[in-house]
């Protein structure tokens, strides 16, 4: 059980907390100038590194979705801050 | 006599307990295996595999014969070690694997046959022509305890805790340790496995700053106390896991176990060291026992292990055995492999050099030694081969082991950021060292208590297993390794210590190879050549010994494994006869009434239409969007436009996913120009509110659109039928009911009771429709208001099954049962906003790829079909090909309709709009049904009831 903490809330158990992605990835638009193969990546072009990592985690009892870096093979975290005015 | 309470300590057994079905006794403070010795039983079990007898091994966590069924109270513990366990008035102790007891076991031949069923026997031998065949006869000659569901024991109490320091085993060591920090003003949680404080200071001889070792104990115990330390004893540390969280298992007997998830800044492992058999013919034989074990029962216990011992040893650590046996009257002879013991005898003990056990007399007890030309007469034979670390918690936090062939022991290497070792668990066997490592541990440095008078020697020869010999030598007592099967391993060239792990299940079995370990490694090397570090260890993980599932589940069991959400009607539905059905984790009426299931849905269904259906729509969504950025935040994430609806009117919308497949549908409704409330399926409403929570953060600005769901709050319940109107007209809600004011897909606003709500005209069965909103403390109330109006009007209570059949009739899909994972909106006929929007919206890309303008995607459509029997829904509807059937698609939704009085279906099949009127067949188990396929809608296609 990994213990994360929320910018919001301090730390909580991992049970609470769901993963919303990698960061870092932007959106491509407008649909209409988005080539197959940008959209394709956008879907599910993931990084999977193994090693440092920057994500996206939810969590779920306040809702809030905030930036995390942390290590995927010693699951050491880094950092964990608001995604609020920065970008994620 | 041989094992035997000694005669001053045997007045007060008062403790009544049975084993295999015989009354025995013992005394508060013995554990089970204590108080059978003070019985006199030598046999506590049958082995796994050729239900050998066995005997008590060891006094601690790795006792790997004394494994019992406990039933107390009520409940069951399966596979308990006597050893761990403190005895209680009342037990019924079972031993495991034997019939009818372990006396006398009849599978006992099989040992005869021991030769022919080496490792990898019954795989290979029963391979022809399947091993299922024979799998279960001999799982039933095989095996351990057994688990009996209607005495499971209770769940244990869940319990979190954060400390500043978790030392885990309160021997020398971590006592050192524990004290060390409280005086430093540390927070100290100490947990001990055994139901005593002290671990080997119990029962070995040693005075620590001038105190006996259990007055130091004590002494101990009471400053932690006054400096308030929390102590556990009977309480194991199974493992640690992410994050330095750390479990433990806390047995409580009556007061019912806890689960302690302890989350410490550090950790300090204290967790002493296990006395490691030596391997030599026949060492399996009951009267075997741990030289440290005998030592533990005579002090801890008085229990004498027998009359005649014989002790064989590779190391000093027996010589406090010896002398204390000797003392408490029993003749006492060291076999020493060593050719030149370092230490003299204790007093009244024959020491041998140079004397390895060559045979041991006897099959159901000890009844000699034979040690060179000599046969040494003997009821009991303790052995020590060296010691092993428990390393297992350490290992779990990714320590690493180095060899130290000092001690013949793996031992942690470097300490670990946040995780020390000390004392025996470190190999440090002596009493001084493990005082100074537990309290350098805990402060740094620094002087740490002073002992006397123990052992201050241990130097150990190597006596690893001989594969050489002809006769069976057993490694793992518990799965009945030997070491004969180590070596017909590596012979089949099983020579990775994980593949020989897993080949001979040598340490696979409930002591996870405590005992067995080092010398399983050992005698590899032997076979193999190597030397031990380059055989390796296995990969240690938790749990470090059996926890039963009751104990990690706790109350989660049952009704709470996975708690069902209820309606604040659901005493009104169950007084009015509902039968109930979870849907989408909600428990909600199925129908309401007696007879058939099938009959009473269909009732339902037909009178709903007839005159009037009161429904409990309660769990669909009311989720509440607001502020300046509300629309444009609903616009990006539904298919269709919304911020071009007006106050007071709904629109169905469908939420796609980003790949383009429909994740939900449902209407939303616009209460004012910055205030919307999306009424999603009730199955839905987490996910829509984490995606519009998504784009909300992502996408807008958080200041200026908030999400707030509100379906628990405000209960929702829907009159359908040629009379809603009149009911709706009957409950003087304040509102204007005339069509013009009130149409189709728009809402108003009343009260009820002085409360607010809100009836729309929303319509799931294709008839006129009320939906009434309110908050769900007076839904009671205008629900008894319903029913009485609606008796006048012959009004029935609808079920879900009922409304699933009425929405069917209509062609009205369920998201996620009517569409799949590849269901584009296009597919249900919805092409309009793919065709005009221009903005961005959520999934717009994928709805324009190669994929999704295939010309021959699945269509949702209808299916008829001849006779009364409705299609099997998940039925393929199929083509042939060459090769026999080709899927065209499935049916999502089969019903007998009671309004059109024969079956309807619905299906997803490709290019379904192209083959509109046509034939196809349905394939379904074996059997081939023909249908036509038609428009979705069979009931009302021009949707005049709406209005009617």
């Amino acid at each position: 059980m990994q213990c994360f903490t929320c910018p919001f809330c301090g730390p909580r158990d991992e049970t609470e907390f769901f993963y919303g992605g990698e960061a870092g990835k932007e959106r491509p638009e407008p649909s209409a100038e988005v080539t197959a193969e940008r959209w394709a990546e956008w879907l599910y072009g993931e990084t999977n590194s193994k090693g440092p990592s920057r994500e996206i985690w939810l969590h779920l009892t306040c809702g809030e979705f905030f930036l995390m870096e942390r290590h995927t093979v010693t699951h050491e975290v880094f950092a964990t801050r608001a995604t609020r005015g920065e970008e994620a | 006599m041989s094992v035997r309470r000694i005669a001053e300590a045997a007045a007060a057994e008062s403790l009544e307990f049975t084993f295999d079905g015989r009354p025995l006794r013992g005394q508060p403070g013995d554990t089970v295996a204590s108080a059978l010795l003070a019985n006199g039983v030598r046999i506590v079990g049958r082995s796994f595999k050729y239900h050998r007898p066995r005997g008590i091994w060891s006094a601690g966590a790795d006792e790997p014969n004394a494994i019992f069924d406990i039933r107390l109270r009520g409940a069951t513990q399966p596979n308990a070690r006597a050893t761990m366990v403190a005895l209680e008035a009342g037990m019924e102790v079972r031993s495991v694997n034997s019939r009818p007891d372990a006396e006398r076991d009849r599978y006992a031949f099989l040992d005869c046959f021991g030769r022919f069923l080496p490792a990898g026997f019954y795989y290979k031998t029963f391979m022809w022509p399947d091993w299922h065949r024979f799998e279960p006869s001999i799982r039933q000659m095989a095996g351990l305890g057994r688990l009996d569901p209607a005495t499971q024991p209770a769940g244990a109490t869940q319990r979190n805790l954060h400390c500043d320091l978790l030392v885990i085993g309160a021997g020398p060591a971590g006592l050192a340790a524990a004290r060390a920090a409280a005086l430093a003003g540390r927070e100290v949680v100490l947990v001990e496995q055994q139901p005593r404080f002290g671990g080997s200071l119990l029962h070995r001889p040693a005075r620590i700053d001038g105190l006996a070792g259990p007055a130091w104990v004590e002494d101990c115990l009471a400053l932690l106390r006054d400096r308030g330390a929390r102590l556990l004893s009977s309480t194991t540390a199974y493992g640690i896991y992410d994050h330095r969280l750390v479990c433990l298992w806390e047995q409580r007997g009556e007061g019912g176990d806890h689960l302690w998830r302890v989350r410490p800044r550090q950790i300090i492992l204290a967790s002493g060291a296990s006395e490691r058999p030596l391997v030599f013919d026949d060492n399996d034989r009951p009267g075997i026992m741990s030289a440290d074990a005998a030592l533990a029962y005579l002090r801890r216990h008085a229990v004498l292990v027998g009359d005649d011992i014989v002790i064989a040893t590779n190391n000093d650590s027996v010589w406090p055995a010896a002398a204390a046996l000797a003392e408490a009257g029993a003749r006492v002879t060291i076999a020493d492999c060593r050719r030149t013991p370092p230490l003299p005898a204790p007093a009244g003990v024959e020491l041998l050099p140079g004397a390895p056990v060559g045979l041991v007399e006897g099959r159901n007890a000890v009844a000699g030694v034979i040690v060179g030309t000599r046969r040494l007469a003997a009821d009991c034979l303790l052995t020590s081969g060296g010691w092993t670390p428990n390393v297992h918690l350490y290992c779990q936090h990714r320590g690493r082991l180095r060899y130290e062939e000092a001690r013949l022991a793996l031992v942690p290497g470097e300490d670990l950021e946040d995780l020390a070792v000390a004392g025996a668990a470190r190999g440090a066997l002596l009493l001084q060292e493990a005082l100074a490592e537990g309290h350098r541990a805990a402060v740094g440095g620094g002087e740490g208590p002073r002992s006397e008078g123990a052992l201050a020697s241990f130097h150990i020869e190597a006596a690893w297993p001989d594969p050489r010999s002809a006769r069976r030598q057993w490694i793992d007592l518990q799965n009945d390794v030997t070491v004969k099967d180590v070596a017909l391993a590596a012979r089949e060239n099983f020579r990775s210590v994980e593949h020989l792990k897993r080949y001979t299940t040598l340490g696979m079995a409930t002591d996870q190879g405590k005992t067995s370990n080092m010398n399983g490694l050992a005698a590899l090397a032997a076979v193999t050549g190597r030397s031990i570090p380059e055989v390796g260890t296995t990969t240690y993980r938790p749990p470090y010994v059996p926890v039963p599932f009751t104990v990690i589940a706790g109350r989660r069991r049952g009704q709470l494994f996975a708690p069902v959400r209820r309606l604040v009607l659901e005493r009104e539905h169950r007084e009015a006869g509902a039968a109930f059905r979870e849907y989408g984790s909600w428990l909600r009426p199925a129908f309401y009434g007696e007879g058939s299931p099938a009959e009473a849905m269909a009732r339902e269904a037909q009178r709903a239409r007839e005159t009037l259906g009161l429904f409990d729509g309660s769990p669909l969504g009311k989720i509440e969007v607001m502020g300046p950025q509300a629309a444009a935040l609903l616009d990006f994430t539904f298919y269709n436009r919304l911020s071009t609806l007006k106050p007071s009117r709904i629109r169905y919308g469908f939420m796609l996913q980003e790949n383009g497949v429909i994740y939900d549908d449902g209407v939303v409704l616009r209460l004012a120009e910055d205030h919307f409330v999306v009424s999603c399926s009730s199955g839905h409403v987490p996910g829509v509110v984490m995606r519009l929570e998504e784009w909300r953060q992502d996408r807008f600005d958080p200041g200026r659109v908030v999400i707030h769901n509100s379906t628990a709050e405000w209960a929702t319940l829907t009159a359908t039928g040629p009379a809603s109107r009149e009911l709706v007209a009957a409950l003087d809600l304040g509102v204007d009911l005339a069509d013009a004011a009130l149409p189709h897909m728009a809402f108003t606003t009343g009260s009820f009771q002085g409360q607010p709500l809100r009836v729309a005209r929303v319509s799931f069965t294709g008839d006129r429709s009320y939906e009434i909103s309110l908050p769900a403390s007076h839904a009671a109330a205008l629900w008894r208001r319903m029913r009485e109006e609606g008796a006048r009007l012959e009004a029935t209570l609808l079920g879900s099954e009922g409304l699933m059949i009425l929405r069917a009739e209509k062609g009205y899909i369920i998201a996620g049962k009517d569409t799949d994972g590849y269901t584009l909106p296009m597919d249900l006929g919805l092409t309009a906003p793919r065709e005009k929007r221009q903005d961005e919206y959520l999934g717009k890309r994928s709805l324009f790829t190669e994929e999704a303008e295939k010309p021959k995607r699945p269509a949702f459509v209808g299916l008829q079909v001849e006779g009364k029997e409705p299609l099997a829904t998940g039925a393929h509807a199929v083509e042939r090909c060459a090769k026999g059937f080709r899927s065209l698609g499935f049916v999502t939704s089969s019903y007998w309709s009671p309004n059109l009085q024969r079956p309807i279906a619905l299906g997803l099949v490709e290019a379904g709009r192209q083959r509109m009127g046509e034939e196809i067949e349905i394939y379904h188990l074996g059997n081939l049904r023909r249908a036509r396929i038609v428009e979705p809608c069979s009931f009302d296609p021009e949707g005049e009831r709406l209005n009617a």
